[in-house]
């Protein structure tokens, strides 16, 4: 996860930008790709399903949009977490990085009870069409990485309690942060590619 | 996440023994990586190389009966995967790994530990991608994996399971290994290396390690979705449900292509270290050298559906590509005469290191000729498919990657070992495999032309292919005494090699300019780094005329106290972590309770990993 | 020079002598895309000419300038110092960039002109085909004319065959190596392309993308015929075959009666009849697994063109077809000998 640098040995780097910095950079840029290809099939595939159910059929896009606000609300306290720990604020660094966690965690438990309620209530599952393969395999993905994301954040909220991150280790939690944005980003595409463009067809 | 302080678990204390067979599992010294790197790739080359044999032996003449047409296919298919992923990607980290750090002048990699994770991953992914022959259903549907070939549906016998979790495995290790090289080789130059003055060979494995890093996750992706059809029953590429096999040929050569540049970039960076070292010469059109380099790892990404130039695609489409494809001949040419520029006037000594060089510009030159004859298109629809695509990928692969590899092998051996290989063989094995290989593909031109389709394991004697295949099949052998050759070199210079001192090329770059074998720090003291050829810029001023003129103190290294050196230490985490990923990936094959003991395993490796403390325990007195 | 030249002619002799053997002992090269014998396949082998020659003499200059560099700038015993350190030349890089351009720029001329031509057939009368892929053998349909046939094709010489190509399970490449270039059969997909015969004759076709086990014995045999004979041959197919009399009216009864046990791929199989896969035109049932067979005697080949169409083989064939096409999807049933004899009667009749 992270590359442990010695105490007094810290090496100058050629950019000036810390190794783990542009590795999160790099990895995120990768990350792109993966889910650009996830994002492609499921465009692909949009409309090509043989048979039901469809995405007009299963969408509930004010319960969706409501996860997704609470997704966003989370980089606001990440932000929030982060700014803490530079001023050394280590308060305010538990409160927000919990905070963080648990609007996470109430993402993930949206996704879990929508998951539930379409394959329920709707039918819809990874092997019955097109729409349910991709759908869940795309959001499933995303919400895999919420899940990596929780867990990191909640290590990190463990070592805050224990008095283990020090203001000179903010860049763990930049790392971190960095991360999570990242993964909210995705959301708001996925949210638009998958759901938002449903609307039309829901309404009408 | 440092601690620096604080209670200790026993079980987080850094390994201390760095000697002995265990010292090869905690192991992060970037060279001793390599090495594990050169040697695993060594021996996947072997087996490919059997596999191959094979292949050659059943097609020695028309309706032989050696192997069953289902054990025939999966022979091709891992003949491609091994020598892929399994050989020339791997050889070409290991090379990355050797001598990145000290061509760049640096301690070690930027992350040691994922560095060490890298390789173990790639041992496991490996031996899983291989594990389907020990239950007599290795992958069969060829390496491009076209579905719906490889649906359950197809693909009875289940071998593409082991496709994609071994490939999946690959896929990170190639990754992680990347991400490390990009931050390594951007973020640890010595002071004053500016990027206009890396040596060639680390642009390319920059250029490389940007291919991998965007390249590798569309095939993931790929790979993802053809586990869950496969594992789950989902219909990415169900045609009855809608699924589109065309789309997994899309994200295949999408990745596909980019990593044919993945295997060739690093060969050409060898070649532009070597040329310029045996010549005596610089590089010549350094800036124009690496920035043709930069524009193929570019236009890699435009180009991949010149594989599929009879998928039906339609004309527009195929005209599109088939002039980005012919584009890339632009910036290959401009190489290939930068390397003639260098050679020009220069004073060239044939060793063994410098023919494998010339010998991968001549066949390489072939090879994308050739490749120029299926850009267009019609052309190609009498190709694909045929012997003809064979030899070309042949002469772009065999004769292009591999002999760069050889030469950098042969070139770098004494940097890593302190010894010389010896010449005598090195020529014969040389020669060998420069004949063998013209013997076995050369023909493979006319074959294919002649009608011949790849992936038949028989054929009929009045279609007139008899004598060129048992010709291609003498050559083959040809080829394989040439490697025993190697391995008998290898083996006999380890031994009784020659001592070859810091500098036995007259180098150019820094790696010449510290012991070899390499010091465990490498570097004594950072170089500080004022001109292009950094080494031989302290070696020669040149005079008025452009002669390079000897400069007699040689610059004095000795005096530094090595002893305040800070490495990075040993760690078994990667290990750990590499086991519990692979547990996990076998056990979706097993049951998922083995899953979850792999995630166990993996989850205590990448805590344990992330705890470590940066410096063995004090009380254990090495520090 | 020319000394060396000399006393290197048996060398070269040498060389030639490869290339003598398969000229001299293979007369026929029945899928040689040089021997192109119709627009297509000649419009692509022109293309590749253009190209070759291009290569050829790329090929010559550069690796003839490498060679001379070897040659002359070797490294001597007593070379007086190290060579000149140059680092480039502005000049020669814009020559040499701009060069390849210009004969690349020519070189994609003729391919886009050609794409464009080899993907529609050209206007006026053409005859329409439709090949339906499946492991491991063809269908050919002919729209117009309403017959259905297998693994033999026949057109008229001189006219655009506008083909529309579908697989039936995975991916197939239909290609006859004298008459077009392959395309591609793609599960879900419908692909075109066109052909012509400008010459009577027999040409080979077979499947280029490797589609399972038996891939290497996907074949079929293409029948360039006159246009009279060929509209002889489209009414011999429309015809239903004729009563049977003796041995092959039995073969026709045991064809649609009776239920044979065997196995296929290792697995049991009982109560098979021949006509619950494969059509004969006029019978009760219609089997649609495996090819038609309405006029299977008037064949060339049987298996998909792996063999010669003789009562010996046809026996082998129902003996154990899984022994001369491995994988073939067609069971191993245990047949009487008076029983095979009575099939292949029957076969054989179906003219």
């Amino acid at each position: 996860m992270a590359q442990v640098v010695s105490h007094n040995d810290h090496p100058t780097t050629t950019t000036g930008l810390d190794h783990r910095k542009m590795l999160m950079w790099a990895f995120l840029g990768s990350d792109c790709l993966f889910f650009g290809s996830l994002i492609a099939t499921y465009l692909l595939y949009r409309g090509k399903s043989i048979t039901g159910p469809y995405p007009h059929e299963v969408f509930n896009i004010p319960y969706t949009s409501i996860s997704a606000f609470v997704l966003l609300m989370s980089s606001l306290t990440m932000v929030l977490a982060l700014a803490a720990i530079q001023r050394g604020d280590q308060r305010g660094l538990k409160v927000w990085l919990l905070a963080t966690a648990l609007l996470g965690t109430i993402f993930l438990g949206g996704q879990y009870f929508e998951f539930t309620f379409f394959v329920e209530h709707n039918g819809l599952n990874l092997t019955n069409n097109l729409f349910g393969t991709t759908f869940f395999i795309l959001t499933g993905f995303h919400g895999l990485h919420v899940t990596v994301g929780v867990i990191i954040l909640l290590s990190f909220f463990v070592m805050a309690w224990r008095g283990r991150v020090s203001q000179t280790q903010h860049l763990n939690i930049e790392l971190a942060g960095l991360y999570w944005h990242f993964v909210d980003i995705v959301w708001i595409v996925i949210f638009t590619v998958v759901y938002l463009v449903e609307a039309p067809n829901i309404i009408g | 996440m440092a601690v620096a302080s604080g209670r200790k678990y026993s079980v987080l204390r850094r390994p201390t023994v760095a000697t002995g067979w265990w010292g090869w599992f905690v192991t992060v010294d970037h060279k001793r990586i390599g090495i594990l790197y050169g040697i695993t790739s060594v021996l996947f080359f072997l087996l490919g190389g059997i596999e191959a044999i094979t292949l050659r032996l059943q097609l020695s003449n028309p309706e032989n009966a050696l192997v069953s047409p289902d054990v025939f296919s999966q022979l091709f298919t891992m003949h491609a995967l091994t020598m892929i992923f399994l050989a020339i990607m791997p050889l070409s980290v290991a090379f990355f790994n050797i001598v990145i750090p000290l061509q760049i002048g640096a301690r070690d990699v930027a992350f040691p530990r994922l560095n060490a994770l890298s390789y173990w991953v790639y041992l496991f992914g490996g031996l899983l991608l291989n594990a389907g022959w020990l239950v007599g259903r290795a992958p069969g549907s060829g390496w491009f994996a076209y579905s719906p070939l490889t649906s359950t549906a197809f693909d009875v016998a289940g071998g593409m399971d082991f496709y994609v979790l071994g490939l999946l495995m690959l896929g990170t290790s190639s990754m992680a290994g990347a991400f490390n090289f990009i931050v390594t080789i951007i973020n640890m130059r010595a002071p004053g290396m500016t990027l206009m003055r890396m040596p060639v060979f680390t642009w390319m494995t920059l250029v490389t390690s940007f291919l991998l890093v965007t390249a590798m996750p569309v095939i993931t992706v790929a790979l993802i979705e053809l586990g869950f059809d496969r594992f789950v029953g989902t219909n990415f590429f169900n045609p009855t449900m809608g699924g589109d096999p065309v789309l997994w040929q899309h994200l295949f050569w999408v990745f596909g292509h980019p990593e044919v540049y993945i295997l060739i970039l690093p060969a050409m960076g060898i070649v532009s270290e070597v040329l310029p070292t045996f010549s005596k010469k610089p590089l010549f059109g350094y800036p124009f050298i690496v920035l043709s380099g930069v524009f193929i790892g570019f236009m890699g990404w435009t180009v991949w559906s010149h594989h599929m130039f009879t998928v039906g695609l339609g004309p527009v489409a195929n005209a599109t590509f088939a002039v980005t494809t012919v584009l890339i001949a632009v910036p290959t040419g401009v190489k290939i005469f930068n390397w003639l520029g260098t050679l020009w006037r220069g004073s060239i000594e044939f060793n063994t290191a410098m023919l494998f060089a010339l010998g991968f510009v001549i066949l390489f030159i072939i090879g994308g000729l050739s490749g120029v004859t299926h850009a267009a298109v019609p052309a190609d629809a009498q190709q694909q498919d045929t012997y003809y695509i064979v030899a070309h990928l042949h002469y772009v692969l065999f004769g292009g990657s591999i002999f760069g590899l050889f030469a950098g092998i042969y070139y770098w051996f004494p940097k890593v070992t302190g010894r010389l290989m010896n010449e005598k063989l090195g020529k014969l094995n040389f020669w060998l495999l420069f004949i063998g290989m013209n013997l076995t593909f050369a023909p493979m031109h006319w074959v294919g032309l002649d009608g011949m389709p790849r992936r038949i394991y028989t054929y009929d004697s009045a279609m007139g292919w008899d004598f060129w295949n048992l010709f291609s099949t003498v050559g083959s052998w040809v080829i394989l005494l040439g490697v025993l050759v190697f391995l008998h070199n290898i083996m006999r210079s380890l031994r009784k090699g020659e001592v070859a001192g810091n500098d036995p090329w007259d180098g150019r770059t820094l790696e010449w300019s510290i012991p070899s074998p390499p010091p465990e720090y490498n570097f004594a003291e950072i170089p500080t780094v004022s001109e292009r050829d950094a080494f031989w810029s302290e070696k020669y001023v040149e005079n008025e005329d452009g002669i390079p003129i000897p400069i007699k103190k040689r610059p004095s290294s000795g005096g530094k106290d090595t002893n305040d050196i800070h490495m990075p230490g040993l760690s078994y985490f990667p290990f750990v972590t590499a086991l519990g990923m692979a547990i996990c990936f076998f056990g979706v094959l097993i049951h998922i309770s083995v899953i979850v003991i792999g995630l166990v395993v993996m989850l205590f490796g990448i805590y344990g990993w992330a705890f470590e403390p940066a410096d063995p325990e004090p009380e254990s007195g090495s520090h | 020079m020319l000394h060396n030249l000399t006393k290197l002619r048996p060398v070269l002799l040498l060389l030639l002598v490869p290339v003598l053997l398969t000229t001299a002992c293979f007369p026929s090269h029945p899928q040689s895309t040089f021997e192109a014998a119709g627009p297509v396949a000649e419009a692509q082998l022109k293309l590749f000419y253009i190209i070759f020659w291009a290569a050829v003499f790329v090929f010559v200059v550069v690796n003839g300038a490498f060679i001379y560099a070897f040659i002359k700038y070797r490294r001597r015993a007593n070379e007086a110092h190290l060579p000149k350190q140059t680092h480039g030349h502005t000049v020669l890089e814009i020559t040499w960039t701009i060069a390849p351009m210009i004969i690349l720029a020519i070189i994609t001329v003729p391919t886009i002109t050609t794409i464009f031509y080899t993907a529609e057939p050209p206007p006026g009368k053409t005859l329409e085909l439709k090949v339906i892929a499946h492991q491991w053998w063809w269908e050919f349909e002919y729209p117009d004319l309403g017959i259905t046939t297998a693994n033999e094709l026949h057109v008229p010489v001189g006219m655009a065959i506008d083909v529309s190509l579908e697989s039936k399970d995975v991916i197939h490449s239909f290609w006859i190596p004298k008459l077009a270039g392959k395309m591609d059969l793609v599960p879900g997909h419908i692909n075109t392309m066109w052909f012509q015969a400008d010459r009577a004759g027999e040409f080979y076709g077979l499947c280029a993308e490797f589609c399972g086990t038996a891939h290497a014995q996907m074949r079929f045999m293409v029948h360039a015929e006159k246009q009279s004979d060929f509209d002889a041959w489209v009414e011999s197919i429309k015809a239903t075959p004729g009563e049977m009399t003796g041995l092959a009216a039995k073969g026709k009864d045991l064809f649609v009666n009776k239920g044979f046990d065997g196995t296929l791929r290792g697995e049991k199989v009982t109560a098979q009849r021949c006509a619950f896969c494969h059509t004969v035109e006029g019978l009760p049932i219609r089997g649609a697994v495996g090819p038609v067979l309405t006029h299977v005697g008037g064949r060339e080949t049987i298996g998909a063109g792996i063999i010669d169409n003789s009562a010996g083989n046809l026996k082998a064939w129902l003996t154990n077809p899984d022994k001369m096409k491995p994988g073939v999807g067609m069971p191993t049933l245990s047949i009487a000998d008076d029983e095979l004899d009575a099939l292949v009667a029957y076969l054989e009749g179906l003219q």
